[in-house]
């Protein structure tokens, strides 16, 4: 029976996080997995992908697959996909997978949903959960014709070892340079190894409370005491005021997160705000209007300065952690 | 381009949509980025002209509007139930491509996404469909003079990778692309009288229909406001919160 085929997505050498928590939830919805790794140097990768339960991994390899382009990558997992003919395809929605994943709907004439938050399995239908008016409500949603396309927002599921059989098939794509009309010149990446926003398990948030760009350097600290895993955040007062770069905006016309933690510092929670960053598992707000909006969400509140309490906060934190 | 809610808007749904009484309809944010980014091109070329497509209802026309008074030049509107209310994104991309293909065009923008269903997905499709590259995530655009290739920046994660392309190619706008205009009393009363072309998708030759199927809407449960930490000072509100991350959340 024709199952899932999973696009596992490589950065800095290694599969990505997301790509694992799809995997393994294709393996729960039951039936065939597959996965399709594209890259350079990343046949290696492939029985990592196995031991979250793909049964079979597809791998593109060559140099021409350094950096992501999308019409190379396009071109190769549209013809892994016309050979393996899954009935559901699924990528983790990061940058990458959701430039990939509609291209490839449109080559194949999909129905393609993006930003999953849950799927469920309705007969040979995936029922996929996904937020709209950036989770101010959200929509159930079905393809009405196979494959059904579906990319699924990091951290919705957990990634848990349940090994499939684990084939490794090399394939060998015939790439049609012509139709490749995009060179990356140079990435651009930043140093730290944070986790991107939407991906990260821990976000240290700022607004207009932050008063200037020099303060948000404490909200720093304090990401990097809880782990690799933390990052800072945004509100769009503080993006707009110059303070931080557009990448950090949580909320409408930023980005929608999920944490297990938010700490929203000096952050009123406009509706907008709080739409981006609703589904956090526990919310702290730091704030010292006992009236701001943030309070009626918040699971912890604390009203004060938070240049006093974010310090002490640290201080605290190192103090647990020993 | 999409008229969507604004953000201030409070969603309510009802079935398989949204209830509309009483929303304020506007030009999607991201959308703006879009318009206005076509707009500057043009000037700095000195040359061209900016057509805005958009797919909607009758209400659309009003953001349509708005476009043509920051500065756009003709517009199509694609008016047709069967596609609009459909919320999908390869039926929207099919129209959207179809009424794109005959133009004489250098560049497609659109926002990176629609802030009502957040989708996300039809810049990539029209420009598969159109059958040439598709730059998603644009924050700055350098077009060649002689308008042979752009040089661009986009956002990845962690970062940023700069990208040629050949031209045509279809952008999707990112925040920080530029700063859109606001629309000049003298800009509305011209953009009354710019041409407007309405079709349907049989006009287009498009009956594919949509791809997808919203079965259901839903609010998200609501959430309670939790605590408020007590403490005589911050120092003491810190302590004690740092006690409920590590003891109640286990997050430290």
């Amino acid at each position: 029976m024709p199952g899932t085929l999973i696009y596992a997505e490589v950065q800095k050498g290694e599969i990505k996080k997301g790509s694992f928590e799809v995997t393994s939830k294709a393996k729960e919805l039951g039936g065939e997995v597959a996965a399709c790794i594209i890259g350079s140097g990343v046949e290696a990768l492939a029985p990592e992908l196995a031991k979250y339960g793909a049964d079979k991994i597809y791998v593109v390899d060559g140099p021409e697959y350094e950096n992501y382009v999308p019409e190379a990558f396009v071109q190769a997992f549209a013809q892994v996909a016309a050979q393996v003919n899954p009935s559901v395809i699924l990528a983790s929605a990061t940058a990458q997978g959701k430039d990939l994943t509609p291209a490839i709907a449109a080559r194949l004439k999909a129905g393609a949903i993006s930003d999953c938050v849950d799927l469920t399995k309705d007969g040979d239908k995936v029922v996929a959960k996904r937020p709209m008016y950036a989770g101010k409500a959200y929509a159930l949603v079905v393809a009405n014709a196979d494959p059904q396309v579906i990319s699924v927002r990091p951290n919705s599921f957990t990634a848990t070892e349940n090994a499939g059989a684990g084939a490794v098939e090399k394939v060998a794509v015939s790439l049609d340079t012509a139709k490749i009309k995009t060179t990356v010149k140079s990435l651009e990446l930043a140093e730290s190894d944070e986790p991107d926003q939407t991906e990260a398990e821990i976000i240290v948030s700022g607004g207009r409370g932050m008063k200037g760009p020099e303060n948000f350097a404490m909200l720093e600290e304090l990401a990097k005491l809880f782990g690799p895993t933390a990052t800072t955040g945004a509100s769009r007062a503080a993006v707009d005021a110059g303070w931080r770069e557009h990448s950090y905006q949580v909320g409408q016309t930023g980005k929608t997160v999920s944490p297990n933690l938010y700490i929203a510092c000096g952050i009123s929670g406009a509706i907008q705000h709080m739409a981006g960053m609703g589904t956090s598992k526990v919310i702290v707000a730091i704030n010292k209007d006992a009236e701001a909006p943030i309070f009626t969400k918040a699971d912890y509140g604390v009203v004060d300065d938070l240049f006093n309490v974010v310090p002490a906060l640290i201080n605290e934190i190192k103090k647990v952690k020993g | 381009m999409k008229q969507v809610p604004d953000t201030e808007t409070l969603i309510k749904v009802a079935g398989a949509g949204i209830v509309t009484d009483g929303i304020k309809w506007v030009m999607s944010s991201f959308d703006e980025f879009a318009v206005e980014e076509a707009l500057q091109q043009k000037e700095k070329m000195k040359a061209g002209a900016v057509t805005i497509v958009s797919l909607g209802p009758d209400r659309a026309i009003e953001a349509i509007r708005t476009g043509l008074a920051m500065g756009a030049d003709t517009a199509i509107h694609i008016n047709d139930s069967a596609y609009y209310g459909t919320a999908d994104p390869f039926a929207t991309a099919a129209v959207l491509a179809a009424a794109i293909k005959d133009l004489d065009y250098d560049c497609v923008f659109l926002g990176k996404q629609a802030i009502d269903d957040d989708s996300g997905q039809v810049p990539a499709m029209v420009g598969e469909l159109l059958g040439i590259p598709v730059i998603t995530q644009v924050i700055k655009l350098e077009v060649a003079a002689d308008k042979s290739k752009a040089t661009v920046t986009r956002e990845v994660e962690g970062g940023h990778a700069i990208l040629e392309v050949a031209l045509p190619a279809v952008f999707s706008a990112q925040k920080g692309l530029n700063e859109p205009r606001y629309a000049s009393l003298p800009g509305i009363m011209k953009a009354k009288k710019k041409p407007v072309d309405v079709k349907t998708a049989a006009d287009l030759g498009i009956d594919a229909g949509p791809a997808t199927t919203i079965k259901e809407m839903s609010l998200p449960p609501a959430r309670q406001a939790g605590k408020i930490i007590a403490g005589d000072d911050a120092a003491a509100k810190a302590a004690a919160l740092a006690k409920a991350l590590h003891e109640e959340v286990k997050i430290i």
